[in-house]
């Protein structure tokens, strides 16, 4: 177990390396952060000068431990473009976004979850047949232009939700939330919808199929044969067995979710940590680039780390396996 | 919980309805608004960028201002005099406090001078020709410059004045600098003598401005009690958010939805030449070119091939297809307003492509050459379609040209270290002088001459800009400059671009050239 635990975490750890090297090689073609620190006025000096005082005159490896060292001690610099520690912007922020993807994976999970075994039961129902090419669309249209629609039609046509931004927060102190007042929730409702759309139609699509295979199965119909009630086969002996693989997906989406989020807090002026990132990009501010994308990297590893674990707890082989021929 | 919020939510909605509805029917003096990012900081001397100074400029103060038609105004000031021709005497203004309640005085305004020009600054170059800042009394300030300097008013109205005491107590006597630990104070809080103080800052997000009942200026000049500024990033967000009313002004309104605005019952739009002008550099200073196909020799150095390619460019055509009416074609790189500018060299040679073939004939190139343009596709309106459009023209001129459209920081990260042969460069000038536009494009070695431009005559020309003080005899220096530059045609110009505000019909701010709204000229009726 612990010799197990061991070599999954050295992996992860070299994968962050990766990551965090690679994003750091793309820094130098992604342009000059200088030009966009100093007005139009200055001079090739005073150009040549901020460079050397920010260090990116080194060479990309040095900048890179340079960077790995700061990045163990938790820090990250200074933005180049607000001039304020990236640690406190990044957490001004990550409320938002993981509200958000909280919201969305709901949203995404519940309504996918219904969905699908509904098409799963009905299959050729005239009512899946409308669910399934719906979801089409979510599959099929980007994000931004969903969310651009959305606008139009419940804040401009209609005039019942807001364009754009994140309402009014109460800060806790730790976590500035939108969930305690009106327009925050009010504001949260297209961008979430919007975000969950793509992984809803995932689960809508992954759900029915599990469950049109379980349905088949000997047990399902000796549950039958039984004389059980249809409810109670479909809810509690077949849907039960159907939701692992789709919990499995799920969280790993959550991932996901973050990732896609830069698309949605774009397009609604969503105060989080995509458009932090985005804004970024558009500026080289390389040292919120950095962290957004370590960060990022470490979710995902986090993510898998923990179902591997996971794994390894539920699924006996994996042990057996590492008992008979230690490595 | 959150149905006990509703509901106080609701019941405070129905009141003020009520309130709304039957006290004041029409007065809201509340302004929300909205451009694509925010100010970058609220130190006012460290960074030198639009929507900063857009923010800064309704808090903070300078000695000088440009009013709503861009010409010099008083402010901070009331009266200055050149005792000789270094020496400028500036007398402030009484009564004037800031909105922590101190007096202003000019030991603040020395102060604020010496802050701008230290640390890292981004305002050092813009007033580098000062020397010496101080205090001859309370509200009589002294400043000297190296060499006469003609233009030090211009300059100095970009210059905002802070409280001595406040920065310092709050440790902001420097400009944040790039690689300090921490932010400080100053960047996230401000405390001006203007029309307006700042009582939240969200960054990225929300700005509340309030009135500055205590402000020395003319308050019946608006009626503006509040302003938030609600960044909006995305263009077809901004513009939906202004239709369903979530925002009552933007000076960003993207040239696509102009129409869809003006259409829109309760919205208007107005439009004003912007105080920036695009135009195409030519690389005629190096030996060879990077990207053409003739070697040995740069075409660009013939004056009559740079003609050939003026001529080959159909100026209305991009106005009327890529600008949808919103340019106006330009026949120099400076615009109306600029000291220099006048309508007759703004005046384009005539598009004429069999022109154009003759002239690269005569050249030596009659079947043309092969060359590729550089263009950023973020920066100015629609810039990646015009060089679109333009690579077009000039093929019907026989000249092959390769378009590399490329995000603007790397755009002008090639431009800095002479990567280009051919590109793309808009310039706004600040200073509304033609100085400004001759020391970093057209004198010898100027840090934005990326065109390779030098004539000795033009350079001693530019030198007696910045010294000579008998305004008529720098006027026909200037056009003596001009001249030249026209004559030679080491730039394209294409056009002065045309900027749009769009708001609520009962919201009026005045249109300025610099995209800068000023509230204490704002209406809400």
């Amino acid at each position: 177990m612990v010799n197990y635990f061991f070599i999954r975490l050295i992996q992860s750890v070299l994968v962050m390396l990766v990551v965090a090297f690679v994003a750091f090689s793309l820094f130098n073609y992604v342009g000059d952060p200088v030009h966009n620190m100093v007005g139009q006025e200055a001079s090739t000096e005073k150009r040549e000068e901020i460079r050397e005082k920010l260090g990116l005159n080194d060479p990309v490896h040095t900048q890179f431990l340079r960077f790995v060292g700061n990045a163990v001690k938790g820090e990250f610099g200074l933005s180049y473009q607000l001039r304020r520690p990236v640690s406190d912007l990044i957490a001004e922020r990550l409320p938002a976004t993981l509200e958000l993807v909280f919201i969305s994976a709901l949203i995404a999970i519940v309504s996918g979850v219904v969905l699908g075994v509904y098409t799963g039961i009905n299959r050729d129902g005239f009512l899946s047949n409308i669910i399934l090419i719906l979801s089409l669309f979510g599959v099929s249209l980007p994000t931004f232009v969903i969310g651009i629609l959305f606008i139009y039609l419940f804040s401009v046509i209609l005039g019942i939700l807001p364009s754009f931004g994140r309402g009014e927060v109460v800060d806790l102190g730790f976590w500035n939330t939108g969930f305690l007042t009106l327009s925050g929730i009010k504001a949260i409702i297209l961008p979430s919808i919007t975000l969950s759309l793509f992984q809803m139609t995932y689960i809508i699509r992954l759900v029915r199929a599990e469950m049109m295979e379980i349905l088949q199965t000997d047990y399902i119909k000796f549950a039958r044969a039984r004389g059980i009630e249809k409810n109670t086969i479909n809810f509690k002996h077949a849907l039960k067995n159907g939701l692992i693989p789709v919990i499995t997906i799920a969280g790993i989406n959550v991932g996901t979710l973050i990732a896609f989020s830069i698309i949605t807090e774009t397009v609604f002026q969503w105060p989080g940590m995509g458009f932090l990132f985005i804004n970024a990009v558009h500026f080289v501010d390389i040292p919120i680039m950095s962290a957004y994308l370590i960060m990022v990297a470490f979710i995902f590893v986090m993510i898998n780390f923990i179902v591997d674990i996971t794994y390894y707890i539920i699924d006996p082989r994996i042990r057996i396996k590492e008992e008979v021929s230690p490595e | 919980m959150i149905i006990k919020e509703m509901l106080k939510f609701i019941k405070a909605t129905c009141l003020t309805l009520l309130f709304v509805g039957f006290i004041s029917p029409v007065y809201s003096a509340t302004i929300k608004w909205s451009m694509p990012g925010d100010s970058l900081t609220l130190d006012p001397h460290a960074q030198n960028e639009g929507p900063t100074h857009m923010v800064s400029r309704q808090v903070y103060e300078s000695l000088v201002t440009r009013g709503l038609d861009m010409s010099i105004e008083p402010q901070l000031a009331t009266s200055w005099e050149a005792t000789d021709p270094e020496t400028w005497v500036f007398t402030l203004r009484d009564g004037v406090v800031f909105s922590d309640g101190k007096a202003l005085r000019a030991s603040d305004v020395e102060f604020s001078i010496n802050r701008a020009l230290s640390g890292a600054s981004d305002m050092i170059e813009l007033i580098e020709s000062i020397t010496s800042v101080k205090a001859l009394s309370p509200s009589t300030v002294e400043i000297k410059t190296e060499g006469p300097n003609p233009i030090l008013l211009n300059q100095l109205s970009q210059i905002f004045i802070m409280s001595e005491g406040w920065s310092k107590k709050n440790g902001c006597e420097l400009p944040q600098d790039f690689n300090a630990e921490e932010a400080t104070y100053c960047s996230s809080n401000a405390n001006g003598t203007g029309p307006f103080k700042i009582t939240l800052r969200e960054q990225d997000t929300r700005t509340v401005f309030e009135r500055n009942a205590s402000w020395w200026g003319d308050q019946s000049q608006h009626n503006i009690d509040k302003i938030e500024l609600l960044p909006i990033n995305n263009d077809a967000t901004r513009v939906a958010a202004l239709l369903s009313g979530d925002i009552d002004f933007t000076n960003f309104t993207p040239a696509q939805d102009i129409e869809r605005i003006s259409g829109s019952s309760g919205h208007k739009v107005e439009s004003t030449p912007q105080a920036r002008t695009i135009f195409f550099g030519m690389d005629q200073g190096s030996d060879e070119l990077r990207s053409s196909n003739i070697k040995g020799a740069n075409p660009l150095k013939d004056k009559r091939v740079r003609l050939a390619m003026y001529h080959a460019l159909d100026m209305d055509a991009i106005k009327d297809k890529v600008m949808r009416g919103l340019s106006e074609p330009a026949g120099m790189i400076t615009f109306p307003g600029v000291q220099g500018y006048t309508k007759e060299l703004d005046a384009r040679l005539p598009y004429d492509p069999e022109k154009s073939k003759q002239l690269l004939a005569e050249a030596g190139y009659p079947d043309g050459f092969e060359i590729t343009l550089d263009c950023p596709n973020n920066r100015y309106i629609n810039d990646e379609a015009i060089c679109v459009a333009a690579v077009g023209m000039f093929a019907k001129i026989g000249i092959t040209v390769n378009l590399d459209s490329q995000p603007k920081s790397i755009h002008f990260k090639d431009l800095q270290n002479d990567l280009s042969d051919f590109y793309m460069l808009g310039w706004g000038v600040p200073t509304f002088d033609s100085h400004y536009v001759y020391s970093f494009l057209l004198t010898t070695g100027g840090s934005w001459n990326k065109v390779g431009y030098s004539d000795a005559r033009v350079d001693e020309l530019v030198g007696t800009m910045l010294t000579e003080t008998n305004l008529d005899k720098r006027n026909a220096n200037i056009a003596e400059a001009w001249a030249i530059v026209q004559d030679n045609m080491p730039y394209l110009p294409l056009h002065h671009q045309v900027i749009s505000w769009g708001s609520k019909s009962n919201v009026d701010v005045p249109i300025r050239t610099n995209n800068e709204p000023l509230f204490r000229h704002a209406m809400v009726n």
